[in-house]
């Protein structure tokens, strides 16, 4: 009999389960759920996408791609990123079709990060961040905010995170569980200490076709910006397309051969059928990302407004589909809160602090449900809260 | 007619869900209930909201299956009225439920609901095909239906998400 933990690198021992997990297996069990607790579209993939993908199929294209994506594809990412961004990225040099941004995510830390190199998240994060830091052998540094301040970077708490070993800082905005949106101003404020420190940006853009009330501004057209950012993107939100495990990175080409070396050996390439489904999203996907950016959006004032009513005191996010409530007139941990919920009511939603220590005190709730659902949630959580206030 | 962007938001809002009230409807587009009351009211009156209805899939249920047909009716249009004359002979039957000028081989799209064929039958051959200016009918029987009206009627819309996830 061996001791398998013996075998196991300290790296991995060292990481720490993702508190959703937690969750999912106490709400797997159980019958008659509201999920809130889910981080992706109530869209299924549009289905032009999808028959896009059944064609390919037939006509048999089942075999690698390039290793950076199909040029196809690349060439459609890049004039989106044109659209968006203002920034011409070079379809050959400058872009790489990834598995998900989840692994945008991973291939651009262990591209540029040395064992001891500090990188900076901004908490409530995602709850891979940090894991990911650790596994490119870097040391996560994390930066609080409050919901006072609506969860927004305050750029003095930046500079007081800054050492020598800074090496970069992770960026998301719209963000996920917050679903805070920073507009031009102040990420133009947190470029300035950006430049002044010489550290490098990791930009999720994950949730940028979902922001609401502001016009949306990628970190890579603020001025000075684009060359030292990894722009981070895919197709799981904006498009619905989640388990299509289809993302990008898009970045200056000596960054981007680094992650290239890294994502040929490790990946080869990412799933030829999603390619050839997201180049049909990005060429006639437009209408449906406004539809359903409009319908996320008219379903956000509902249930935010809602929250509020209850007492659930919530700031108006400006994008992505997370709804992050205070829960403080409870008196109960986040923990608590969800725990009870989900046995009591069957409400599903994810509790604060697994996005770091700032989510004490408050929940993500998805709102990417139907509205009936939505609104039996509501009615439930009230109850819910009622019986202790 | 030009609408405003609210009220275009509105008319989408209630074509997919017409049961939602005014107050929610208000919240979900950042205007106050009032204002919502009166552009729906607006709406009716201008005969933009034509009607409330539900989408109701009779084949489940037992004694309602009903028959649906879709007729193609040729005519010989009239001086003066043209085609207008004709159709609203036709649209005043209970049993027709929609009718439409159409382009191409025949005139009007005329479909009909009756409780069972025979009695459609006995629709077109005395009512519709007696009529003077129908020169002929071609009967098509509606066998299934798929969708309607952006409405897929089999739908499994059940949520394929796990319950708690990133
Ligand atoms: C902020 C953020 N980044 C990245 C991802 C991962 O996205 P993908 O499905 O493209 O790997 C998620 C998914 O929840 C997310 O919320």
């Amino acid at each position: 009999m061996i001791e398998p933990s013996h075998y196991l690198s300290n790296t991995v021992k060292d990481l720490k389960p993702s508190g959703i997990r937690k969750f999912f297996d106490l709400a797997a069990g159980m019958e008659g759920v509201i999920s809130l607790g889910v981080g992706e579209p109530d869209f299924v993939t549009p289905w032009n996408v999808r028959e896009a993908c059944i064609l390919s199929l037939e006509q048999g294209y089942t075999s690698y791609t390039a290793n950076a994506g199909l040029i196809e594809l690349r060439n459609e990412i890049s004039y989106y990123l044109k659209e968006k961004t203002n920034i011409d990225y070079s379809p050959k040099h400058e872009i790489l079709v990834t598995v998900g941004a989840s692994q945008a995510l991973d291939v651009a830390l262990r591209a540029i990060v040395n064992p001891g190199d500090e990188v900076i998240i901004i908490e409530p994060s995602f709850v891979s961040y940090a894991s990911l830091v650790s596994l490119a052998g870097g040391v996560p540094v994390s930066i609080q905010t409050s919901g006072e301040m609506e969860f927004k970077l305050q750029p003095a708490e930046l500079e007081k995170a800054i050492t020598e070993k800074t090496k970069a800082i992770i960026l998301c905005s719209p963000n996920n569980p917050t679903g805070t949106a920073l507009v031009k101003e102040e990420l133009e404020r947190i470029a300035e200490i950006i430049e002044k420190h010489d550290l490098l940006v990791i930009s999720d853009e994950i949730y940028a076709e979902l922001t609401y009330d502001d016009v949306y501004t990628s970190f890579v057209s603020i001025d000075g910006m684009a060359e030292r950012t990894i722009l981070v993107n895919g197709f799981s939100k904006g498009f619905a397309m989640t388990g299509w495990r289809l993302g990008y990175v898009a970045a200056n080409s000596e960054f981007l051969s680094a992650m290239l070396k890294i994502h040929q050996y490790s990946m080869m390439c990412a799933p030829t059928m999603a390619q050839y489904a997201a180049i049909e999203a990005m060429k006639n996907g437009k209408e449906d990302v406004l539809h359903m950016k409009k319908s996320y959006r008219q379903r956000r004032n509902l249930f935010v407004g809602a929250l509020n009513d209850i007492g659930l005191t919530c700031h108006v996010p400006g994008g992505a589909f997370y709804a992050f409530p205070s829960i403080q007139i409870t008196n109960l941990s986040s923990e608590e809160f969800a725990e009870q919920l989900l046995l009591e009511e069957k409400v599903a939603v994810v509790p604060g602090n697994v996005f770091g220590e700032s989510g004490e005190g408050y929940i993500r709730c998805s709102y990417a449900s139907s509205l009936d659902q939505l609104q039996e949630a509501l009615k439930r959580m009230k109850r819910f809260v009622q019986k202790r206030v | 007619m030009k609408f405003t962007e609210k009220e275009v938001e509105i008319l989408e809002i209630l074509e997919d869900d017409c049961r939602l009230s005014a107050e929610q409807i208000a919240k979900m587009i950042d205007l106050t209930e009032a204002e919502t009351k009166e552009m729906i009211q607006n709406l009716e009156d201008q005969r933009i909201i034509v009607d409330y209805t539900a989408q109701v899939n009779w084949r489940k249920v037992d004694g309602h299956e009903g028959v649906k047909a879709m007729i193609d009716v040729k005519v010989q249009p009239k001086r003066g009225v043209g085609f207008d004359d004709i159709a609203s002979r036709i649209y005043r039957f209970n049993e027709v439920k929609s009718v439409y000028l159409m382009s191409g081989a025949y005139d009007l799209s005329v479909i009909i609901e009756g409780k069972s064929m025979s009695a459609i039958a006995q629709f077109v051959s005395e009512k519709l095909s007696t009529l003077d200016s129908v020169l002929s009918t071609t009967t098509h029987f509606i066998l299934k239906k798929y969708k309607h009206d952006g409405t897929i009627f089999e739908q499994d819309d059940e949520d394929k998400r796990i319950v708690v996830s990133p």
